[in-house]
């Protein structure tokens, strides 16, 4: 994965030169190890910045909303079908779009690093199949597969869903993998364990919205929390209130999350919230039979009627 | 809804016609008796600012 660099360029590089865009959005390094940051490339001397490792875990497809230019954007398999879902929704055109498809291996979650380093990390090396952490007078190596971001460790989507060009052959997709234990451990639980759980989940969070900044679903030019006439939810940091804007957030992404991580990336008290997404997306896929973003030309199950729909739950 | 743990019951669908009075009634009557069965449901119940 750490050869694509080279080739990122060479592709942005090109597709500037030529005029076939006029931005390409991509990675740069961020100011502290495992934090790259979206970089926008316009002029050669941007192409020289971009990069890729693993720690490009920020969904791109969140800045293609409403872009009127014509734009290249490298995609991992996630960010695909987040592009795919946004041009479903009419936030930006097939044709607007160079699509730099990136196969990807899993991004690597910077707190299961940080939880094992004894300082702070301040120099991170990675290697193929490795990662080390330096910081003063220690340095640890990690596999990273056993570091990989939750979602990423559950992908069975690496690769790119759409592209115009590829920055290397596909990767072998994970097979196997069981994508709902963790729906299923909920699923064992009675209404009031549930309850808790969750209570317990979200009780750190402070509100900040970055989870919904982060997520390229969400879109709204005025969210529903931020709204105050009329108001719809509390926006006070009471257990009730966090929750029905967990809540809501979530069912706003049914049927079209992607399980991306990035809400779970942003977080700055690290709240697992896909636990909420994911149960919609097992329901969407038990239900409908759908999987998000594998095709622009298919309408998503909760904007058509089909007559086989399910609607038991309706008396 | 149950995912997060609304009792199962609690929030119930209906498809009912204008037409169809009979229905809605005894579709209220229904839900009314099932959901005075599961109590009240404090879970969405903000309590008192708890101050010193
Ligand atoms: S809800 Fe989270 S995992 Fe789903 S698409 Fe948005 S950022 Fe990605
Ligand atoms: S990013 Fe975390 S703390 Fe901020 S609103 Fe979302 S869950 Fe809460």
């Amino acid at each position: 994965m750490l050869s694509y660099t080279e080739k990122i360029r060479e592709i942005a590089g090109r597709l500037l030169q030529s005029g076939a865009v006029e931005m390409v959005i991509g990675f740069r390094a961020g100011t502290v190890p495992m934090m790259n940051e979206p970089h926008f490339a316009k002029t050669p001397a941007d192409v020289q910045k971009l990069v890729w490792d693993s720690h490009c875990g920020i969904n791109l497809a969140n800045y293609l909303t409403d872009r009127k230019e014509k734009i290249g954007v490298l995609a991992k398999g996630c960010d695909s079908r987040n592009i795919v879902t946004h041009i479903i929704e009419n936030k930006i055109k097939r044709e607007q779009l160079v699509i730099i498809g990136v196969p990807c291996k899993g991004m690597v979650d910077k707190r299961k690093i940080a939880m094992k380093a004894e300082t702070e990390i301040t120099e991170v090396i990675e290697a193929e199949t490795t990662i080390t952490a330096k910081g003063h007078g220690f340095s640890k190596t990690f596999e990273k597969k056993d570091v990989l971001q939750h979602n990423c460790s559950l992908c069975i989507h690496r690769n790119p869903v759409i592209h115009d060009e590829m920055v290397a052959p596909p990767v072998v997709e994970q097979q196997g993998v069981d994508r709902y234990a963790d729906v299923r451990s909920i699923a064992a639980m009675t209404p009031e364990q549930r309850w808790k759980y969750f209570e317990d989940l979200l009780a750190p969070c402070i509100r900040c919205y970055a989870c919904r900044n982060a997520c390229p679903l969400c879109y709204c030019p005025t969210c529903f929390v931020d709204e105050s006439r009329p108001q719809w939810v509390g926006k006070s940091l009471d257990p009730s209130d966090v929750r029905t804007f967990h809540f809501l957030r979530a069912y706003h992404c049914a049927g079209r999350c992607t399980d991306c991580g990035a809400c779970e990336r942003a977080c700055p008290v690290g709240i697992n919230m896909r636990t909420f997404t994911k149960k919609l997306e097992q329901d969407c896929l038990d239900l409908f039979g759908w999987e998000v973003g594998l095709d622009p030309e298919v309408r998503p199950p909760l904007d058509v009627y089909r007559p086989q729909d399910p609607n038991d739950f309706i008396k | 809804m149950e995912h997060m743990g609304i009792e199962p019951g609690r929030l119930q669908f209906s498809w009912i016609s204008s037409a169809e009075s009979t229905k809605f009634v005894e579709v209220v009557t229904q839900v009314t008796a099932a959901i005075k069965a599961l109590g009240p449901n404090s879970n969405f119940a903000k309590k008192m600012a708890e101050v010193a």
